[in-house]
């Protein structure tokens, strides 16, 4: 799925729901962005912590998974809106009989998946309904 | 710029064809379309062919020099060919450029090809390599599959309008109604609403029969100057506009999860280049790569209102006969969806319909037709207008 470097770059992000944040145009970038999207040029790109809390947008149950997610089936796949803005996709923990659009989250530290037995596990940001 | 005809079609069968190769199949549909066009090969200025992941799916890149080559276009000849690539678009794409290859003047006969073989991998590998097509990083490393972000465009388009279960499979219904006409498709079974929802759940709301299925296939297309396509054939079909946008390549990203602002962009650029509107689209092959992304197609085309895709299939008038026929080849679902021969094969479906050779699937009296090509979940949008008069 990937190599060791390409997984590492994105470290930070990954644990620490890292992103950016233009001090230009004071838009919010997750997944971060290096180059302003609005300012283009002209934009000023700084690393920016996110709260990690924010909303279900869109959301739904996997039963056939990805490459290396076949041991977590059914799991919740959903699109999150942080409230600083920026949208990203995640997995949900929790009852997808329970889950819903609009529904409240916060951001957790888990693992994602692996490459096959013995490969890579890779680690990252997971959500949980946010009075769990 | 110059007026540009389609004065040649071919479509391969579409299916799991185990036994035939990638370079087979492409010289099946490029010698099938210059036949069609009484077009030798002296003739040919250059090749563009669509092909979405060769070297994934068979492990052979260089694709432009491969099918010039098995196609008897590079001994002598040395006939120029690029590959293009756009994920699922990629077929589109490889028309448009070779549209604008003969509009500009550069070259006269150009041949625009698509081809993919699917099934030399397995049903896991394939996967893999679509979903090659989201964002790696930030959509894959999560779980995403293709199904999983489109599941996704239907869970709140379905919040948010009421679009219903029945509604996405009406679309695979009509899909396999029409395929079920059409000698080249996949799928020729007719399946009912009960069908669709009873299959098994892939990413819930979509079920399998949601789906578009792992495919094979090539298509190509000749094309030549509108002054001179007489010459070739007594029907050339005209491209009345080409069109192309780009959106954000992860779906979280979008300004609207249920709306392609992609396509909505290229059907802008389109109908105002062809200085038609919605309503003088004849018949339509959009991009139903799951039965969500017909419905949305057809409301960002303008063939309905946003929020009534759904509503607008299950009243039939998207059925050949009816108001705006959808997908008559059977589309993606029903016909197969070979991803870099999809776009190429949407143009070769309108191109016969328009010359009137559709056989039972024939939309009578055509005069437009429209080509929607998406890449991913929507990163890339191509739409192409074709007419019958020039
Ligand atoms: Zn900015």
């Amino acid at each position: 799925m990937a190599s060791v470097p390409r997984f590492w770059r994105g470290i930070g992000s990954r644990y620490n729901l890292e992103g950016t944040r233009c001090n230009e145009c004071g838009e919010y970038f997750y997944p971060p962005r290096n180059f302003c999207v609005n300012c283009r040029r002209v934009g000023h790109i700084e690393p920016y912590k996110f709260k990690g809390t924010g909303e279900i947008i869109s959301y739904t149950v996997i039963h056939t998974a990805a490459e290396g997610f076949e041991d977590q089936t059914p799991y919740i796949l959903a699109i999150i809106e942080l409230d600083e803005g920026p949208r990203l996709t995640s997995q949900v923990i929790g009852n997808p009989e329970k889950i819903h659009i609009g529904m409240r989250v916060r951001s957790v530290f888990r693992k994602l998946g692996e490459d096959g037995e013995g490969g890579m596990i890779y680690y990252g940001t997971k959500f949980v309904p946010e009075n769990e | 710029m110059r007026d540009v005809a389609i004065i040649g079609v071919k479509n391969t069968k579409f299916g799991e064809l185990w036994g035939r190769s990638l370079r087979d199949i492409v010289v099946e549909a490029g010698a099938g379309a210059l036949e069609d066009a009484d077009v030798g090969g002296r003739e040919i200025d250059s090749l563009y062919v669509g092909n979405m992941s060769g070297g994934r799916f068979i492990d052979q890149e260089h694709i432009g020099a491969l099918i010039a080559d098995y196609s008897g276009l590079s001994k002598n000849l040395h006939v120029p060919a690029t590959r293009v690539e756009a994920a699922c678009a990629s077929g589109g794409l490889a028309l448009r450029q070779a549209i604008m290859a003969v509009a500009s003047g550069y070259n006269d006969i150009v041949i625009a090809a698509g081809a993919e073989k699917m099934t030399d991998v397995g049903s896991e590998e394939a996967s893999s390599a679509l979903a090659a097509a989201a964002d790696r990083e930030w959509e894959g490393m999560t779980g995403a599959t293709f199904p999983g972000l489109y599941a996704m465009i239907a869970r709140l388009h379905m919040h948010r309008y009421g679009t219903t279960s029945e509604q996405l499979a009406e679309v695979a219904v009509k899909n396999h109604k029409n395929g079920s006409l059409n000698p080249i498709a996949q799928y020729k079974n007719r399946i009912t609403v009960k069908d669709v929802l009873n299959s098994i759940m892939v990413a819930d709301p979509l079920h399998i029969f949601d789906c578009s299925p792992i495919t094979d296939g090539a298509s190509a297309v000749v094309l030549a100057p509108a002054d001179i396509a007489h010459k070739y054939t007594d029907t050339p079909i005209y491209i009345r506009a080409t069109a192309q946008a780009s959106d954000t390549i992860a779906l979280h990203d979008r300004r609207d999860i249920t709306t392609l602002d992609a396509t909505v962009m290229a059907a802008k650029r389109a109908y105002s280049m062809a200085k038609l509107r919605p309503e003088d689209i004849d018949l339509a092959e959009v991009h139903d790569c799951f039965t969500i992304a017909e419905i949305c197609a057809i409301e960002d085309l303008g063939f309905a209102e946003k929020g009534k895709g759904g509503i607008v299939t299950a009243n039939g008038e998207t059925a050949i006969g009816s108001r705006i026929p959808v997908n008559t080849s059977g589309g993606l679902k029903a016909c197969g969806h070979p991803v870099g021969a999809t776009g190429i094969k949407q143009a070769v479906e309108i191109v016969t319909q328009l010359r009137g050779e559709a056989g039972q699937r024939q939309v009578e009296g055509a005069e437009y037709g429209m080509t929607h090509n998406v890449g991913g979940s929507g990163a890339t949008a191509v739409v192409h207008i074709f007419s019958r008069e020039r």
